[in-house]
């Protein structure tokens, strides 16, 4: 790789032996995936930090602590070293439990105190802790062209498409330094001849609620795995809500980073701008048989209909969807054999509560958390065997990672099924 | 016994050899495979339930959560890491994800080893030269 001279400076070790592993492994990574140069980046989201469930056991077992979790995690170092004071703007992604619901979590007070001097440790290094999945809902929101180091699959699609800015899915530890040097691979998203549409996805049926996009997003990925959707024929304009689940689901079914709406994301004016004027690589309708195939897939693990715990907030809900899902709850009481836990980070819960949300969800029986969600934090209510969600995401990961059934259907389906404590939903 | 060289391209260096598992399923990395085993644990994945350590592994590429990197990296520090990764499509999250778990890996080869490598062949990966060697199991 072409290194600049700021480059070369902590590659020898001129700004730290901690900003040199950076490099280092930037070097290396740089080098695998055969990319010319870095390009300077001012926006970096990564996880940090021993919250996690394997991070939580290696920390406790080797007495390690939190910069030599970051060293050997986010540097690749197995040597402890000091971490200085990030570089360039970073945020923290979602975090392994909700410290103050840990209790219901099923966690100890030994999670908690970790979690806690994590807190301590990265707020000190300037990282701004959003603690989501989804940084755009709390303020971190790129601008058109603006270059990212990116954690977080439904986030990075969401970024790309949605608003044009530019990264790829990194991960824990090329985030990780990216925030100590601010520099990232120029390869891939971040070059615009590898952001043209690849495959022509035209709709034969109307897809308008969110469960609808979360089934097209399930449906799509599958089919393209890691390449530039181009979606036309959307009669309805989504909204942020939409778009998040369709894309969160498209970068779990497959790997899709970046896709077009033709007429609606900022890189496609017209279906012609979307690709570039290249012919795409496929073409593919999606109708009431595909629908229904994804359906089918999504709900692969659906057997039995008494539910007993509904999630929602995969991605972390939104004040609207926090609202949304009040006007369902208010003044009902979830059934006795069942739990209602909805995530949402925390800047939105202080709305929340704010708004008076926090209450109804509490008086009916649910619970608002912050930080994290069942997948990620492996934490769901005690016992718990048949989930409802209404996030495709979640349908596909929470039975490969917890064991539990899955059934996906749309949030007021979810609300019913925590109300009745049994599934009434189905492909409308 | 029959033996078959490919030639690829470098993504991380290094030489090691081992039993092919072969898929033509991409593999998620987080909430796909189980670290502390080495086990594929997607759903509805063919090898669902199948371990890949010590193994060359042989894919398409990677899909899903950016938690793939970090995911082969614990099964790295919990002794599960594939021995050896060869692939065809590149992304970031399969060339971090080759860095951090410290396993040779070659891509851009001159022949599919998705179409050469059988689960079960003996596969020898000099990665630095980007020269992998396939000792066909008799069958």
């Amino acid at each position: 790789m072409k290194l600049a001279d700021d480059e070369k400076a902590m590659l020898d070790g001129r700004e730290g032996p901690a900003r040199q592993k950076a490099m280092e492994l930037l070097l290396r990574y740089g080098e695998a995936l055969g990319a010319e140069r870095f390009v300077d980046t001012r926006n970096v989201c990564g996880t940090l930090g021993a919250t996690m469930p394997f991070l939580r056991d290696y920390a406790a077992k080797h007495g390690a602590g939190i910069d030599a979790v970051f060293s050997e995690f986010s540097l690749c170092s197995a040597q402890a070293l000091e971490i200085p004071k990030v570089k360039v703007y970073s945020c923290h992604l979602q975090q392994g439990l909700d410290p103050e619901r840990a209790l219901e979590q099923g966690l100890g007070p030994e999670a908690v105190k970790l979690y806690r001097e994590g807190e301590r440790f990265f707020g000190r290094l300037g990282v701004n802790l959003l603690n989501t999945c989804a940084p755009y809902l709390v303020g971190n929101v790129p601008v058109k062209g603006e270059h990212c180091a990116w954690m977080e699959s439904s986030a990075v699609i969401y970024i790309n498409s949605v608003l044009g800015a530019r990264t790829n899915a990194e991960g824990r530890e090329s985030a990780g330094a990216a925030m100590l040097t601010g520099k990232i691979p120029y390869w891939g998203y971040h070059v615009c001849e590898n952001r043209r549409g690849t495959h022509s996805i035209e709709l034969e049926v109307e897809v308008q609620d969110t469960a609808d996009w979360g089934l097209l997003g399930y449906w799509i990925g599958e089919e393209v795995q890691e390449s530039v959707p181009v979606l036309n024929g959307v009669r309805h304009v989504p909204n942020l809500a939409r778009l998040k689940h369709f894309g969160a689901a498209a970068s779990s079914s497959g790997g899709v980073e970046m896709y077009h709406i033709a007429g609606v994301t900022p890189e496609a004016g017209t279906l012609e701008e979307a690709f570039g004027g290249k012919t795409p690589r496929a073409a593919l309708k999606y109708g009431a048989a595909e629908r229904r195939l994804a359906y089918e897939r999504v709900n692969t693990t659906a057997r039995d209909r008494a539910v007993d715990y509904v999630m929602l907030g995969c991605p972390h809900y939104s004040i609207e969807q926090i609202w949304e899902a009040c006007r369902l709850l208010e003044g009902r009481r979830i059934h006795a054999n069942c739990s209602l836990w909805i995530f949402t980070p925390r800047a939105i819960k202080q709305l929340a509560d704010q708004n008076g949300y926090t209450k109804i969800i509490e008086d009916a029986g649910g619970v608002l958390m912050t930080d994290t969600c069942s997948s990620v934090g492996r934490v769901v209510p005690k016992g718990a065997k048949v989930a409802a969600v209404d996030s495709a995401k979640q349908a596909h990961y929470l039975p490969a990672i917890m064991g539990l059934q899955a059934w996906f259907g749309t949030a007021a389906e979810c609300i019913q099924a925590a109300i009745t404590g049994r599934w009434s939903g189905g492909l409308r | 016994m029959r033996k078959i060289v490919l030639r690829g391209r470098k993504v991380v260096g290094g030489r090691a050899e081992g039993e092919a598992l072969v898929t033509r399923d991409r593999i998620s990395g987080w909430g796909g495979i189980d670290p502390q085993t080495g086990t594929i644990i997607e759903t509805r994945h063919e090898l669902r339930g199948q371990s890949f350590k010590g193994k060359v592994l042989v894919f398409p590429g990677a899909k899903g959560s950016s938690g793939w990197s970090a995911q082969f990296h614990n099964a790295r520090l919990a002794g599960t890491a594939p021995a050896a990764m060869l692939f065809n499509e590149m992304t970031t999250k399969i060339a971090l994800g080759a860095v951090v778990a410290h396993a040779p890996a070659v891509t851009e080869f001159d022949q599919d080893p998705l179409q050469v490598i059988a689960t079960g062949d003996w596969v020898s990966v000099d990665a630095d030269n980007g020269i992998v060697e396939v000792t066909k199991r008799e069958r």
